[in-house]
């Protein structure tokens, strides 16, 4: 088994604030958008080196949506960032029709996800916009597990012809994937190989999962750790040859049960090759206001309740 | 073009929307009529479009250097489709399978299709004024002096995200955008007063930093002449209240909202043509 270690801890927005700020040295199309969360998004260094291609479009979500779309005819490639709530849900039709059915080439940026952005409470919680973005046909879904993974998969998506939904968040964790790394959109990184069960985890939960692994480890459990950062399009054929291995899976994800990647992944399965399947993921509830640690906790988005999922998922094997 | 020439153009228009409506039983000819001679007019005298040799249009996603259209209000795609094809974007006769399986005429436009002169998709109302904004600011970035113009109807102007877009565009000192609304106090439950009242446009857009100005929109050459006079501040984006008539050119729908989305049944469509004649040298599709 791999061992993941780590030397520091950082937030996956400021791998995004990297990612961005390179991207305004090296391509000129890439104008940077945001609805009155520049600081947030961690704009400051784009901004500061590319004053005209930033465009601080206030609290309006959804013209900043449509201002995108319209910025992509003319050859520029829009990243619009907010918080993934207003990134989403609150601007569903406008991505629908002007970003989505249009098929134009806007990025849609999005900090804060989850339960991780803490004691704000569950206004700003979304758990639901995978489920929103992955149903859009045209549109790509990531969801990157920490910042070196975060730089490069803005890095990548501006290579990318098409609406893209990036995914991250506000808490800092630990950095443990290379800073070098090429990122490939729809490729599933696997993290550890195992013949017990496999683990689909994707972005805070990745981690999680790797500390799950060490701890069924020690009893004597190996478990394939496979980072599914690309929801759609999902990388099918990773996941059913893990599962063919193992025989059995569990999904760990920062979102609702509902519609996640947990969905996905036993969609693929109930289709190609049928197994019992676990889901860490929210239960059809929202959020609420604690620190990000304490929620993890008692909403059960920890490496203890992926251990507790992988023997329950086992048993039924 | 000469005005005569326009207003033959408007007339095959407007038999276009009507037969095409009336062949699928379905689709919008009210406001699509009421808005005939501003299309005839943008697409056939105002807009500097790229075209070949030949003198056929050329389209392209990007539409660099050149005037580009924007349809909020996508369900009068009947005119829209109609003025297309009349400008060549697309055969004539492809008129014929709008609203049907497997048409690049959708009942409301769309880009899924390919079909050339479309840009975006719209429908859903409330987004084409923050597309063509994002569209004017593009031109600015790329340094291209070509304008940007977009229709919206009035009813659409109740939806909350014009009004972000209303912000947005004279504070980014969009002066080459041009926005026209169709004012002709009429939507699909009532009259605009009605249902949700508009008050004064020109007043709220003034206040919103627009040059404000109007027009008769069933008037072609006050048409032309008002587009014409738009964007005269490269910093001040304008918006044109133009005052149609719901059905104009069809004397038993003029100004009767139940127009807005009911097609015309079999002699109700041979009595609107019959009071539209085509001109010598203009021909159905």
């Amino acid at each position: 088994m791999k061992k993941y270690e780590y030397t520091e801890k950082k937030d996956t927005r400021s791998g995004f604030g990297a990612g961005i700020a390179e991207l305004g040295k090296s391509n000129p199309s890439v104008i940077a958008l945001t609805a009155d969360l520049a600081g947030s998004l961690k704009l400051e260094a784009f901004i500061k080196d590319n004053p005209d291609r930033f465009i601080q479009c206030g609290i309006a979500e959804a013209n900043m949506i449509g201002v995108s779309a319209g910025l992509t005819i003319g050859g520029h490639i829009p990243f619009a960032t907010t918080f993934a709530n207003f990134a989403t849900g609150r601007v569903y039709d406008q991505i629908r029709q002007s970003v989505a059915y249009s098929n134009k080439n806007v990025k849609i940026c999005a900090s804060h996800a989850g339960l991780t952005l803490g004691e704000d409470g569950a206004t700003h919680q979304i758990l639901e916009d995978l489920g929103m973005m992955k149903m859009l046909p045209n549109m790509t879904v990531i969801n990157p597990c920490d910042y070196n993974q975060t730089k490069a998969a803005t890095l990548a998506i501006a290579e990318h012809v098409g609406p893209v939904y990036l995914r991250f968040g506000r808490p800092v964790i630990p950095v443990f994937t290379p800073a070098d790394q090429k990122f490939e959109i729809g490729k599933a990184w696997t993290v550890n190989e195992g013949k017990d069960v496999s683990i689909f985890c994707t972005g805070h939960l990745v981690w999680e999962a790797i500390k799950a692994g060490e701890i069924l480890s020690e009893q004597g459990i190996e478990a394939d750790i496979i980072n599914i950062h690309t929801i759609k399009p999902l990388d099918e054929e990773a996941i059913l040859a893990s599962v063919k291995k193992t025989g059995c899976a569990v999904s760990a994800e920062e979102h609702m049960i509902n519609g996640g990647l947990g969905d996905s992944v036993a969609q693929v399965l109930a289709r190609y090759y049928p197994a019992p399947v676990e889901y860490v993921g929210v239960h059809d509830t929202f959020g609420e206001s604690a620190t990000p640690d304490q929620l993890m906790e008692k909403y059960g988005l920890t490496a203890d309740k992926i251990v507790e999922q992988v023997k329950k998922v086992i048993a039924r094997k | 073009m000469e005005i005569e020439q326009l207003k033959s153009t408007a007339t095959a228009v407007r038999r276009d929307i009507l037969r095409m409506v009336a062949a699928v039983n379905s689709g919008h000819p009210g406001g699509s009529l009421g808005c005939t001679d501003f299309f005839v007019a943008l697409y056939f005298e105002v807009m500097n479009r790229k075209k070949d040799a030949q003198g056929n249009p050329i389209f392209d996603m990007d539409g660099r250097d050149e005037d580009i259209f924007f349809l909020s209000n996508g369900h009068i795609s009947p005119v829209f489709y109609s003025v297309l094809a009349r400008a060549g974007y697309f055969p004539v006769k492809e008129l014929a399978t709008f609203r049907k399986l497997d048409s690049r005429l959708q009942g409301h436009p769309t880009t899924a299709e390919h079909l050339p002169g479309v840009r975006i998709a719209s429908g859903s109302l409330g987004q084409g004024l923050s597309v063509a904004s994002g569209a004017a600011y593009s031109k600015k970035l790329n340094g291209d002096k070509s304008h940007v113009y977009v229709l919206m109807g009035d009813g659409e102007q109740q939806e909350g995200q014009i009004w972000e877009a209303a912000q947005f565009a004279p504070n980014k000192k969009l002066g080459n955008l041009t926005a026209v609304i169709d004012l002709n106090h009429a939507q699909i439950d009532g009259t605009t007063d009605n249902v949700n009242n508009n008050r004064s446009l020109a007043d709220k857009y003034r206040a919103f930093g627009w040059f404000v100005d109007e027009m008769e929109g069933n008037d072609m050459a006050e048409v032309i002449k008002t587009l014409k006079k738009a964007q005269q501040d490269p910093d001040v984006p304008t918006m044109i209240l133009m005052h149609t008539e719901m059905g104009f050119g069809v004397d038993y729908m003029v100004g009767n909202y139940k127009w807005h989305g009911t097609a015309p049944n079999a002699d109700q469509l041979t009595q609107a043509l019959n009071g539209l004649p085509l001109t010598v040298g203009m021909e159905d599709y």
